[in-house]
């Protein structure tokens, strides 16, 4: 793992930038990487045009899952919601800058998952890994 | 014999896993590494003997069928099984207890049964009974976990006090490490009416055991847990049980005729054998018990003792960890932690940069966790091959993590 990227990653674990709860919503969605027991939990609010105006993650893991949630809210603010559709995960692996392994990618794409089932209005507990 | 010596049978431990970055194995709860012997009895196996079992009258199949069933005698012998047909060949402990859970469980508990399981369980002795519950009807108690993870011997007393069909649990914590009295907890159950059924995944690899001595009916352990091949478990249970109940998988093997419409169940063992079974890994699993019966089992348990008594003062010495568990005189060679501000996957993933294979996660069993209000935690576990200066790196490792977090 590249040190400056990680330092990056270990920064936003400790001191992330977007981590709380929007009550009231419009979008809200969790889920579990089961393997180790990671949990995020997304809340979006959007204006009439469907443009997010306002996005939070909140929930616990590891560095790796709890960083990338971070960096993929910050790079939805004031995005359509059409176009967080499109989010790809080389684009959230862009982000966090390290190379990953099977495992690992779990927990870096479980906050993409999670984004991309709350915007495609999946049901709860049915989110599957093909939206990534 | 020292460690050293043990370490130079098992052909992984040589291995760099970086550059110049020697293995540092210490997740042997998970599954252990195989001896050489072991590798060997199944490559003979396959290179010499391979041929199914039963009913061939060929020299192949006759040499594979004695092989096979050699093997069930080693390992009646290791755990003083009274007769080798109370030895059921499994793919694993989990299908072992999902045997029970199944066939004992669909035959003999009905609406309102209770099963008794305990707070500290893997999930295969949890999931098994959660489906029976699903389908029949039956209820279900779990011992509390005190907060030195022992069993509460007060709430086992007062579950017991409800005339429990079934009493299921570990023999030891995959997590906590503790050690359960066994036979005491049996023989309770027995006054109370009810039958016994034990997973020994964590216990029979590292400790002598003795199923008559402990006086269960039911017994379920893991070969690849003890130096064996993955694919491989084991049901040990009471003859007069195993014969009372209908068959779990029906197939090739399990039955001793068969006509349009109907069948009659093969007799002991072969009843639960169905199919082709694991033949390799099962004369591999017999070449596991013969390296384990030459060191000896009081041997290979004395050496754990040391090192879990060592590794829980050296960790307990690092700012920010915690371990779960009771006192090192109460538990097996697994030591569960958890880090202040670190999550254990990231602890994990730093060891594993100096070689060092720890566990992290829930380990199976998520109640537990919820229990101590913890998502996951790291987990070294150790084997006869361990050794102190294993856990010296360890302790370097985490030394590193408290930097790289600077916590």
């Amino acid at each position: 793992m590249d040190d400056l990227s990680r330092e990056v990653i270990i920064d936003r674990y400790q001191n992330p930038h977007h981590r709380g709860r929007l009550d009231p919503n419009d979008i809200a969605y969790e889920d579990d990487n089961p393997l180790c027991g990671d949990h995020i939990l997304i809340e979006l609010r959007v204006d009439k045009n469907e443009v997010v105006t306002e996005a939070t993650f909140d929930g616990h893991g590891c560095s790796i899952s709890q960083a990338s949630a971070d960096m993929l809210i910050e790079s939805v603010i004031g995005k359509p919601l059409e176009e967080l559709k499109n989010i790809k995960k080389e684009d959230v692996l862009e982000m966090l800058g390290i190379e990953l392994g099977p495992v690992r990618l779990k927990c870096a794409l479980l906050s993409l998952k999670v984004l991309k089932a709350g915007v495609y209005g999946i049901e709860p507990g049915q989110a599957s890994d093909e939206l990534v | 014999m020292t460690p050293r010596n043990f370490r130079e049978d098992f052909p992984i431990l040589k291995r760099e896993v970086h550059p110049s970055v020697p293995l540092v194995y210490l997740d042997s709860a998970a599954t252990s590494q195989k001896p050489e012997t072991v590798l060997a009895a199944m490559d003979e196996y396959y290179r010499r003997n391979n041929a199914n079992i039963h009913r061939g009258v060929h020299v192949l199949a006759e040499e594979a069928t004695r092989a096979y069933e050699d093997a069930r005698e080693k390992i009646a012998r290791f755990i003083n099984a009274e007769k080798s047909r109370e030895i059921i060949y499994t793919r694993n402990t989990t299908e072992a207890i999902n045997l029970v859970a199944y066939s004992w469980g669909r035959a003999f508990l009905k609406k309102g049964d209770l099963v008794v399981l305990t707070e500290m369980e893997h999930h295969s002795n949890l999931v098994p009974w959660y489906i029976l519950a699903e389908q029949t009807g039956i209820e279900l108690a779990h011992v509390a976990v005190t907060g030195d993870g022992l069993l509460d011997p007060d709430d086992y007393a007062s579950k017991l006090a409800r005339f429990p069909k079934v009493v299921a649990f570990t023999h030891m914590s995959n997590v906590l490490g503790t050690i359960n009295p066994v036979a005491e907890m049996a023989a309770a159950a027995r006054k109370a009416g009810a039958i016994t059924l034990v997973d020994g995944a964590q216990a029979v690899p590292h400790m002598p055991v003795d199923v008559q001595a402990l006086g269960v009916d039911f017994y379920a352990f893991s070969g690849h847990k003890m130096c064996g091949p993955t694919g491989i478990g084991i049901l040990y249970g009471r003859e007069e049980l195993l014969k009372a109940m209908p068959p779990f998988l029906g197939g090739g093997d399990m039955i001793k005729r068969v006509e349009l419409g109907r069948f009659v169940a093969n007799e002991l063992p072969y009843k639960f054998e169905a199919g082709t079974p694991a033949i390799a890994e099962a004369i591999g699993l017999g070449a596991a018990v013969d390296y384990l019966s030459v060191i000896g089992m009081d041997v290979i348990h004395e050496h754990e003792k040391a090192l879990i008594h060592y590794a829980i003062d050296r960790l307990e010495e690092v700012p920010g960890v915690k371990v779960f568990g009771p006192s090192a005189d109460k538990k097996g060679g697994v030591a569960a932690f958890t880090f202040d501000g670190v999550h254990p996957h990231d602890v994990a993933e730093i060891l594993d940069r100096r070689g060092i294979a720890v566990r992290a996660g829930h380990h199976c069993a998520m109640p537990l966790h919820q229990k101590f209000d913890i998502p996951a935690t790291a987990r070294a576990s150790f084997y006869l091959y361990n050794e102190k200066a294993e856990i010296d790196l360890l302790i370097e490792g985490l030394y590193e993590v408290k930097k790289t977090f600077h916590s």
